[in-house]
C-alpha cells in the first residue's frame, strides 16, 4: 500500500479564527491524508520545526488577519534554511490576488481563496505530491 | 430543480413541515410562551411600543491602523447619521500585546485599530463627547484595561462615569469556546469578568460591563440552536460568578447585555431571538429568584453574519446583509451593525460601509417595519420554530448543567467539538451542492472588481514611533509601581480594577499591564480538538 500524504496544517499570527483550518484537516483526513494540527498561535519557525519532526510533504498555512506578506515569505525562508524544499506551502484564507501572484513568484505552491472548494484542494494537494 | 428532490430544512437542519396550522401548535400556551410585547416572558420584544418608541441604535463596528484614521471615520460615521459607536481593535491589542513586540509583526493595525496607551484612546476618541455617545468596545481578555483607559479618557472629558453609556464585550467564555483569542486561562479570566461587573455595578449605573455574545460561536460554524444555548449557559456562568462574589442579583443583572448572529436563514433567526428572550426571563425569574424587571428583559445587539458574505460577485452581500437586517430588526433587536459588501475581502472601505448604514436606514424609515411590535407575532411557522428552539437550546442548557457548568464543558472540549462537527457538516452541504450559495457553487459568472481598504506597514511604524516616545516622556517610576501594585493586587483576591486604572492613568502600556497579569495568572494553552 502506498504511504498516505502527510499534511501539516498550521495557524500562524494572533488570529484564533480556526474554523477554516479546522474543517480542512478534517477534509484532508476523510481524503486518506494523515493530517497533523498544530493548534493557533505559531511562529514560522515552530512550524518549520513541526514540519521537520513530522516529516510532511505538505504545509497548509490558514491566516485570515491580512498578516500574510509578513509570516509566508518568513516560513518560506526557513525551509530554504533547512533544505526542504520539497515540502509544498499551500496558503488558504483571505489574500488579495496581487498577494496571492507574488507569494506564489515567492515559491508557495498555491494559495485558496474564499469560496474555494474542499475537493479542489484535496485534488491539487494529490497531483503536487510525487508518489 | 424539482421540489421532490430537495430536502426542506432550516440552515442548522431543522426539518420544514410543508405546512403549519394550529395543529402544529396545540402545545403553545400564549399567557406562558407568547406574552403582550413588554410583558413577561418577553417573547414578543422587551418594550410595549418598541420602534414606535425609539428605533434601534444604528451602530457598524469599525476600526484601521491607527487611532487618527478610525477616530476620522467616527467623526464620518456620526456625520452619516449613526447614533452610536463601536471599536474593533486589532489583534495585538486583543491578545495584550505592545505594536513593538515580536508577535505583533505584521498585524499591527491590520484587523482593528491599535491602542496600546491612554494616550492612544485620547487620541480615538479626540473631538468626540463620550457623555452623549454610547460606545461599545469589542475587546475581551484585556477588557478592563481598554475599558480603564475609556474610563479615563471620560475623566479627561470632565464626564461623570455615572452618565456614561455603553458597552464592552468582555466575554471570555465564548472566546475559549469559538474566537480563541483569550490569554489567561478559565478561572482567573472570570475573576477580571466578574471584578468588572462588581466595579460597574458600584461605578457605572449606565454602563453594560459584558456583552454575552453568540456571534462568534455562529461564525465559527456552529447552528443556531447552538448560539442560542451556549450563549445563555455562558450568561448563567457569569451569574453565577457574580453571585459567589456576594453581590445581589438585581444589582448586576439588569446591565448584561447579549450579542447574537443574523444568519441567512430568516425565521429560524426570528425565532431564535425570540426563544432567547424567553428562556433568559424563565431562568432570571425561577432559577435566580430576580425581582427586578430590567433583571428578566434580555437586551440584545445583532450582526449580520460575516460568514455568509462571498467573495464570489460581491454586490450580492448588499442583499443578503438586508435580509439578515430584517430578521434581527423583525426579531426585536436593540441595536444592529450591518456589515458591509466588501467584508469577505477585507476591512470596508467608505463607500461600501456607507451603503451597510444606508441599509439600516432604509429598513428604518422605509420598509413600514418599524410600526408595530413583533408584526410576525402568531404565524404558525414561526411560533412553531420558537417553540422548537427554545425546547432544543434548554436541552442543551441541562446537559451543561450536568458537565459541572461551562467550564466544565470547555475544559471538556464539548462545546468546541459540537461547532467543529456542525461546521463541517455545513461545509459539506456546500461542497456536494445540497446548500446552495449564489455565486458559489450556483449561478457563478464573472466578477466585477471592487475598491478595497489597503492597510500597509505605515500604521505599524507610526504606532511603534510614538510608543517609543511616550515610553521616553511619562514617568517611569509611576508606571512601574502601580505596575508592581497591580500585580499585588492580582495575587490577592480583592477587586483589580482601581490598580488597573492607576496603571492606565500612569501610561502603563497595554502589553506591560497584560505582561504584569501573565506574570501572576500563566497564560492559557487549550488543547485543541478536531
Amino acid at each position: 500500500m502506498l504511504r498516505p500524504i502527510r499534511v501539516l496544517v498550521a495557524k500562524p499570527g494572533l488570529d484564533g479564527h480556526d474554523r477554516g483550518a479546522k474543517v480542512i484537516a478534517r477534509a484532508l483526513r476523510d481524503a486518506g491524508m494523515e493530517v497533523i494540527y498544530t493548534g493557533l498561535r505559531q511562529t514560522p519557525e515552530m512550524i518549520v520545526n513541526a514540519a521537520l519532526q513530522e516529516d510532511v510533504q505538505v504545509i497548509g498555512l490558514s491566516i485570515l488577519s491580512g498578516a500574510h506578506n509578513a509570516i509566508v515569505p518568513r516560513v518560506l525562508e526557513l525551509l530554504r534554511e533547512k533544505e526542504m524544499d520539497d515540502v509544498k506551502l499551500v496558503i488558504g484564507g483571505i489574500v488579495p490576488d496581487e498577494d496571492a501572484e507574488e507569494l506564489k513568484r515567492q515559491g508557495v505552491a498555491a494559495v485558496f481563496q474564499p469560496g474555494a472548494s474542499l475537493d479542489s484542494i484535496v485534488q491539487f494537494i494529490r497531483s503536487a505530491v510525487p508518489v | 430543480m424539482k421540489t421532490a428532490e430537495r430536502a426542506f430544512t432550516t440552515i442548522s437542519g431543522v426539518p420544514i413541515e410543508a405546512c403549519y396550522g394550529p395543529e402544529q401548535l396545540q402545545d403553545l400556551d400564549p399567557a406562558r410562551d407568547l406574552g403582550e410585547p413588554g410583558e413577561f416572558p418577553y417573547t414578543r420584544g422587551i418594550h410595549r411600543d418598541m420602534y414606535r418608541g425609539r428605533l434601534w441604535t444604528m451602530r457598524q463596528f469599525s476600526g484601521f491602523a491607527t487611532p487618527e484614521e478610525t477616530n476620522r471615520r467616527y467623526r464620518y460615521l456620526l456625520d452619516q447619521g449613526q447614533t452610536g459607536l463601536s471599536v474593533a481593535f486589532d489583534l495585538p491589542t486583543l491578545m495584550g500585546y505592545d505594536p513593538d513586540h515580536a508577535l505583533s509583526e505584521g498585524e499591527v493595525g491590520k484587523c482593528g485599530v491599535s491602542i496600546c496607551s491612554l494616550e492612544d484612546m485620547e487620541t480615538l476618541f479626540r473631538g468626540i463627547p463620550l457623555g452623549d455617545v454610547t460606545v461599545s468596545m469589542t475587546i475581551n481578555s484585556p477588557a478592563s484595561v481598554l475599558w480603564a483607559m475609556y474610563l479615563a479618557v471620560a475623566e479627561q472629558q470632565g464626564v461623570d462615569w455615572a452618565k456614561l453609556s455603553g458597552t464592552i464585550q468582555n466575554d471570555i467564555l465564548k472566546e475559549y469556546i469559538a474566537q480563541k483569542e483569550y490569554i489567561f486561562p478559565p478561572r482567573p479570566s472570570m475573576r477580571l469578568v466578574t471584578d468588572t461587573i462588581e466595579f460597574g455595578a458600584r461605578h457605572t449605573p449606565r454602563f453594560n460591563p459584558i456583552s454575552i455574545s453568540g456571534y462568534h460561536i455562529r461564525e465559527a460554524g456552529s447552528t443556531a440552536v447552538q448560539e442560542l444555548a451556549f450563549t445563555l449557559r455562558d450568561g448563567i456562568e457569569y451569574v453565577d460568578w457574580a453571585l459567589e462574589r456576594g453581590l445581589a442579583i438585581d444589582e448586576f443583572a439588569p446591565r448584561l447585555s447579549f450579542f447574537f448572529n443574523a444568519h441567512s436563514d430568516f425565521f429560524e433567526e426570528i425565532a431564535k431571538y425570540r426563544a432567547a428572550r424567553k428562556i433568559w426571563a424563565y431562568v432570571m425569574r425561577d432559577r435566580y429568584g430576580a425581582q427586578s424587571e430590567r433583571s428578566l428583559k434580555l437586551r440584545f445587539h445583532a450582526q449580520t453574519a460575516g460568514c455568509s458574505l462571498t467573495w464570489q460577485q460581491p454586490y450580492n452581500n448588499v442583499v443578503r446583509t438586508a435580509l439578515q437586517a430584517l430578521s434581527a430588526v423583525l426579531g426585536g433587536a436593540q441595536s444592529l451593525h450591518t456589515n458591509s459588501l466588501d467584508e469577505a475581502y477585507a476591512l470596508p472601505g467608505e463607500h461600501a460601509v456607507t451603503i451597510a448604514l444606508r441599509t439600516q436606514q432604509v429598513l428604518a424609515y422605509e420598509s413600514g417595519i418599524a410600526g408595530t411590535p413583533d408584526p410576525l407575532g402568531g404565524s404558525y411557522f414561526l411560533e412553531k420554530l420558537t417553540l422548537d428552539t427554545e425546547r432544543a437550546a434548554n436541552e442543551y442548557i441541562r446537559k451543561i448543567d450536568q458537565m459541572g457548568g461551562m467550564i466544565a464543558a470547555i475544559e471538556a472540549g464539548f462545546p468546541q467539538q459540537e461547532i467543529a462537527a456542525a461546521s463541517y457538516r455545513y461545509q459539506r452541504e456546500l461542497e456536494t451542492g445540497e446548500r446552495v450559495q449564489v455565486g458559489v457553487n450556483r449561478f457563478q459568472s464573472d466578477d466585477q472588481p471592487i475598491e478595497l481598504l489597503q492597510i500597509d506597514e505605515t500604521a505599524a511604524r507610526q504606532q511603534c514611533a510614538k510608543l517609543a516616545a511616550l515610553r521616553k516622556r511619562r514617568d517611569a517610576g509611576r508606571a512601574a509601581r502601580t505596575l508592581d501594585a497591580l500585580k499585588r493586587a492580582a495575587e490577592g483576591s480583592g477587586n483589580t480594577m482601581p490598580f488597573i486604572l492607576d496603571a492606565v492613568r500612569a501610561y502603563a502600556t497595554i502589553g506591560e499591564i497584560c505582561d504584569a497579569l501573565r506574570s501572576v495568572f500563566g497564560a492559557y494553552q487549550e488543547n485543541t480538538h478536531l
